[in-house]
């Protein structure tokens, strides 16, 4: 270790949300002058900790030292004062206004000069290399330069001490390379940066140093210069926990999902999805792992019916040969070409149930428009519920309560159990066990692996690369959007799978 | 650095869990609440004791046979313009704009019994005079749904809009079918003839619009919980995302929707002008549009709950008005005491789904 | 011939009370409060100056003994509290209860004006006149009082300086508001927490407190419409019902000129001359042709709401949390 006094030092710090142990006793140093990448898996505490140097948390224990002297920071405005400015991933920005007023709102100057603002606003965006018009409007502007007005925000209010949370997840390579141009003029302009990743490539490009944490514990420090993706990758995924999931051998395997070439773009035109293909078979879960925001999300929604996809195809294969093309199909559409597509999406509160409304009325939510004549028949889904609550095991106080009172995990049951219960041939979720306890998970294991048996086409969207190396039969990588592989879930292992999730376009770190 | 980030003194957190029960015995507290303030909001005015003003309330609604009547009457057309409020609200369409789908059914009634009057048989022209009200109503409402689902148009400002272009509407046709001349008014349409006029069940004047309304509650009550269509309205209202996830086209539904409201004001309108009333001023609707809407919110949407609220509310309207009366006050002292009782039971709704906690002390 | 000369004085008369709605509900609703209790605020406004009024004439008698100072200051402190109360009350229930704005702005309308006609019915009541209205001619002297030498001043000092004072009032009050908006700290930050209350509040902003004062201010602007009404417009008299449906056009008027106070003034002034246009062309036999005029400025409204929304230009679009109440999850 150096003799530098750090600008930051945290020490000790743990931090819990009810049951859940965000960060336990993790102690690291941030250097003015260096940039530091926060390197851990998703849910490993990196953003949690980085919230309490920005006062949005309070660490239950530990210390904060700000230039060798104690601190403590309630408030973001109070990590402002010392100089510690954070840049979120979700801009929080007025789309109506131009990029110094946002700059600008919410300073207590002494006086309202909206010209000198503006003015002082470009002097920082020529200091640093920045792109960025301080009179255009939010609204006008690209990702990367709302996320360039957030920095902006952050320096215009004197911080010198940076932190950005997974900044380049939403750029683009050219935009991420301007980016670290930027980042290194701070670094010489004596600036501390912190970059929170899990980008491997990224940490050896940018980063003077690289802090590991894995579950919420430090796992050490290394110098970039001195390590390699293989080391980085061995402190990041850890070892491989032996999880004992079923993994029955593939029946009756044939096509069932066939993806060519397959592009989407979201709504702010930011490639999602570039030239995806694959095929997805009946009796086999294809497990899809990746990095969080690599287009998981867009492909499941683009295969139900709910994302505009630029282009490719998506085809059906039925049991007798049928090929049916899905593009241009909304979940209705669908539903009425006689697909059976079952889909538990991420979101499930927001998206795939409506919490006010009772198990019944959820269970009908897909259904309710079976029969003829005008009115729902509430008899039918009222049995299933009876059955998803049974056979799932959902503890409920009753069929009349709406699911928001529920627990996640059994929430989760009354989803996953209704999406069964369509007899899918597909059946597509999307991080099933998020926020689930242990033996909610392995309930839905089971779940996935009897469809499976079932000979049902899984696509089963994970996070957890433990689960999905003993679950999945072929696992699918996605790298920003791109395929970076498919391999075989039983020949592989947790280092390959990692390997590919981190390297951008797919291969090359291999 | 043992020192804890102090929260404020108290603070508000959404309640997870509230019975039924609870949240009745909450709206019925701030019922109570209310009428406690009304007794001394009107004591101070009037220096008469609450119970015999309350009496006098009383009296005013229930006092006589004609009395129980009019009421009666009012009861059912409020509930009946509440009633196409509600399926609207349910979805969070904010459709503010019963007045006026109200007065464009009643021009469309009067405009039948007016120009048709001579022209076709009374049953025919009933028929004739019905179904334009309702068409009429329906597609006013259904303009601002278009925009809305088409180009996201504020619903709120452009229902209220165009309460006054229909207003105005009739405002113009009042002057041009005014009889007498220059009197500015219509008088009573087809007065010789009857014409248009809807049938009086035996001597009970008011007793067709009671039973529409009481028909209406039951076919509304069964729309909203059994019916497909409302099935995919309450899912609208809850979450847009979850409708297109399952394939609900929820433009179509707007449109749909406001279609069926603006029908119903549309028969509203229809009733007042050929039912009961026989003219056409443009004062018919009376607020009750705007009424609605709170009648409506009261009753969370409910059409069995509305019947309570347009009660209250109706109620509260004739007994008031017979206070005022007794006491030499003016037909105004109702509106306070209902915006009174309106005020309560839309700030008693924050109590049941929030919750305020007070900041323990620190360890 | 359009007599130009009689028909503009009239016509600002007509467009005051509009202009004074409109800026106070522009002022609301930037801040994300769509408050459609204004109409009820403004005949809160009315009532309570007459209020004001009628107790110092009771008092002074005659005009010999009245003060110019006490004569206005009254009628206009007390309308300013009436309307400030008005503005509370919405603030206390949607902002603080998070009630639904539509039904309490629907809600205070009705008390609004039932409150404005119960007492103003009650004061008729008390001068014991034969006519339902009561004539403030004492009060109305000082708020119609116009420069002396304005009518001698041709047709500028006819159709510029020959109004009573709320009228430059009303247009000071426009363009300081507009000016507040675009150009200071506050009107900035107020427009955030009309737009984005979230992103105001992690900026430090606190939303309530603006919601509170932008609504409450706005409500005492509001207010002086009414004030004006009767004060001036009316020539001191009070009649129920007599203000209208003023208040509406007032919120008709806010979306016609985009949330602008500045144009207000101009646009204020063509709802007004609408609203008295009959009278100036000639339509022979047809007086109904006067109901179309007044339908006007409500069709043309809904035609600019269509059109800002098919175009899609973000600065002509209501503030992006207009009607949305805002309750920061606790984390």
């Amino acid at each position: 270790m150096d003799n530098r006094v750090p600008a930051v030092s945290m020490r000790g710090i743990t931090k819990t949300f009810g049951p859940v142990v965000a960060n336990h006793d993790v102690s690291i140093d941030i250097q003015r002058g260096e940039i530091l990448s926060l390197l851990g898996e998703n849910g490993s505490g990196k953003t949690t900790l980085m919230n309490m140097l920005s006062g949005i948390y309070f660490p239950d224990s530990g210390q904060i030292m700000v230039d060798g002297n104690e601190v403590s920071i309630r408030s973001p405005k109070d990590a402002l004062d010392l100089g510690i400015g954070m840049i979120h991933q979700h801009f929080k920005l007025v789309d109506v206004m131009t990029a110094t007023e946002n700059i600008v709102l919410g300073l207590k100057e002494d006086k309202y000069d909206l010209k000198a603002a503006s003015k002082r606003v470009k002097e920082i965006c020529d200091r640093y290399g920045f792109d960025m018009n301080p009179d255009q409007k939010i609204y006008d502007m690209t990702v990367s330069q709302k996320q360039t007005v957030e920095i902006v925000k952050v320096l215009y209010r004197k911080a010198d001490i940076l932190i950005l949370d997974e900044p380049t997840a939403v750029l683009t390579p050219q935009e991420t390379e301007k980016l670290f141009d930027v980042l290194r003029n701070m670094r010489k302009d004596n600036k501390a940066v912190v970059i929170i990743t899990h980008k491997l490539n990224e940490v050896l490009e940018i980063s003077d140093r690289v802090d590991i944490l894995r579950a919420g514990e430090f796992i050490g420090s290394l110098k970039t210069s001195e390590t390699g993706v293989q080391e980085m990758t061995d402190m990041m995924v850890g070892h491989a926990v032996e999880l004992n999931i079923d993994r029955p051998e593939p029946k009756n395997v044939e096509p069932r999902l066939e993806i060519s070439g397959l592009t989407v773009r979201s709504e702010e035109g930011i490639l999602k999805l570039d030239n995806v293909s694959f095929t997805a078979n009946s009796g086999e879960i294809l497990g899809i792992a990746g990095i969080s925001n690599s287009g998981q999300k867009e492909l499941l929604e683009a295969i139900a019916g709910l994302q505009p996809v630029e282009s490719g195809d998506i085809f059906y294969l039925s049991e007798d040969g049928q090929k049916t093309s899905l593009i241009g199909k909304d979940p209705l559409d669908i539903q009425r070409l006689g697909v059976s597509l079952s889909f538990v999406p991420e979101d499930r509160l927001g998206m795939g149930l409506v919490g006010n409304m009772d198990l019944t009325d959820n269970m009908m939510l897909r259904s309710f428009r079976k029969g003829r004549g005008l009115f729902v028949d509430r008899g039918k889904p009222k049995g299933v519920a009876t059955d998803v609550v049974n056979k799932l095991e959902v503890v409920t106080p009753n069929l009349a309560t709406p699911v928001r009172r529920l627990s996640g995990g059994n929430v989760q049951k009354v989803l996953v159990g209704r999406e069964i219960a369509l007899a899918p041939s597909v059946l597509l979720t999307a991080y099933a066990v998020r926020g689930l306890d242990i033996n909610s998970s392995y309930a839905i294991y089971d779940l996935m692996n009897q469809q499976k048996e079932k000979g049902v086409a899984v696509i089963y969207v994970g996070e957890d690369l433990d689960v999905l190396l003993e679950l999945a039969d072929r696992i699918l990588i996605l790298c920003g959007g791109k395929v970076s592989g498919i391999v075989d879930g039983r020949k592989t292992d947790k280092y390959e799978v990692g390997l590919m999730m981190t390297s951008l376009g797919g291969g090359e770190a291999r | 650095m043992n020192e804890k980030k102090r929260g404020p003194l108290a603070h508000i957190v959404k309640r997870p869990v509230i019975s039924k029960q609870q949240a009745y015995a909450v709206r019925a507290l701030s019922i109570v609440l209310a009428i406690i303030v009304c007794a001394i909001v009107t004591f101070l005015l009037t220096g008469d004791d609450p119970i015999s003003v309350f009496k006098t309330i009383w009296e005013g609604s229930f006092g006589s046979e004609r009395r129980f009547w009019v009421l009666m009457q009012n009861i059912s057309i409020l509930l009946i313009i509440s009633l196409a409020m509600g399926p609207a609200f349910r979805m969070r369409f904010w459709n503010i704009g019963g007045e006026g789908q109200v007065m464009i059914g009643v021009l469309a009634t009067a405009s039948c019994m007016i120009m048709l009057g001579d022209k076709l048989p009374a049953p025919i022209l009933i028929i004739v005079e019905i179904g334009a009200a309702i068409v009429a109503g329906a597609i006013w409402a259904a303009i601002p749904a278009f925009f809305k689902s088409n180009w996201n148009t504020n619903e709120t400002l452009f229902t209220l809009m165009m309460n006054y272009v229909a207003t105005q509407l009739v405002a113009y046709f009042i002057i041009i079918w005014e009889s007498p001349r220059g009197s500015g008014k219509i008088g009573i349409i087809n007065q010789k003839t009857m014409a248009g006029w809807l049938p009086q069940i035996g001597q009970y004047k008011y007793l067709l619009t009671v039973i529409v309304a009481i028909v209406l509650t039951v076919v509304l009550y069964i729309y909203m919980n059994y019916s497909k269509h409302g099935y995919e309205l309450a899912v609208v209202g809850e979450s847009e995302r979850t409708a297109r996830y399952i394939g609900i086209k929820v433009g179509r539904v707007f449109i749909r929707t406001m279609l069926l409201s603006g029908a119903i004001c549309g028969l509203a309108g229809a009733l007042m002008v050929a039912g009961t009333d026989h003219t056409m001023t443009t004062t018919l609707a009376g607020g009750r549009g705007f009424t609605a809407v709170m009648v409506a919110w009261m009753a969370q949407f409910n059409p069995v709950g509305m019947i309570f609220t347009s009660f209250l509310l109706a109620f509260l309207q004739k007994g008031a008005g017979e206070v005022a009366t007794q006491f030499g006050l003016n037909q105004s002292f109702s509106d306070i005491l209902s915006s009174i009782i309106i005020f309560f039971l839309i700030g008693c709704e924050f109590f049941i789904q929030y919750r305020i906690v007070f900041r323990k002390e620190a360890k | 011939m359009f007599d130009i000369v009689s028909f503009i004085p009239r016509a600002v008369a007509q467009a005051t009370p509009l202009l004074l709605g409109s800026t106070g509900e522009t002022l609301t609703e930037k801040s994300g409060n769509l408050n459609l209790g204004i109409p009820g605020i403004m005949y809160v406004g009315a009532i309570s100056g007459v209020i004001g009024a009628f107790f110092y004439e009771q008092k002074v008698g005659s005009v010999e003994n009245a003060n110019a100072f006490l004569a206005i200051g009254i009628p206009l402190i007390c309308c300013l509290i009436g309307s400030a109360l008005m503005g509370l009350l919405y603030c206390f229930l949607t902002v603080t209860l998070r009630a639904n704005q539509n039904v309490t702005g629907l809600a205070m309308t009705t008390f609004g004006v039932g409150f404005g006609n119960f007492f103003g019915g009650s004061l008729i009541k008390l001068t014991g006149s034969d006519v339902p209205s009561i004539a403030l001619s004492i009060t109305h002297k000082f708020y119609a009082a116009k420069l002396p030498f304005a009518k001698s001043m041709g047709v500028f000092g006819k159709l510029i300086l020959n109004y009573g004072f709320l009228v430059y009032v009303a247009i000071i009050i426009a363009l300081a508001a507009s000016y507040f908006l675009n150009r200071t700290r506050q009107g900035l930050q107020l427009r955030a927490v009309g737009e984005n209350p979230a992103t105001a509040d992690a900026a430090g902003i606190n939303v309530g407190r603006y919601k509170y004062w932008a609504t409450i201010i706005g409500s005492m602007i509001a207010g002086l419409g009414g004030l004006y009404y009767v004060m001036d417009y009316a020539s001191g008299v009070w009649s129920n019902d007599a203000f209208g449906d003023r208040g509406w056009l007032a919120i008709a008027l806010v979306i016609f000129t985009i949330w602008r106070p500045n144009v207000s003034i101009l646009a204020s002034l063509l709802f007004g001359g609408l609203y008295i246009l009959y009278l100036y062309i000639p339509t022979g036999t047809n007086m109904a042709i006067k109901e179309i005029y007044k339908m006007a400025p409500f069709v043309v409204t809904i035609i600019v709401l269509i059109i800002i929304s098919m175009r899609k230009k973000r600065e002509n679009q209501p503030p992006a949390h207009l009607g949305l109440p805002y309750f920061r999850e606790e984390r």
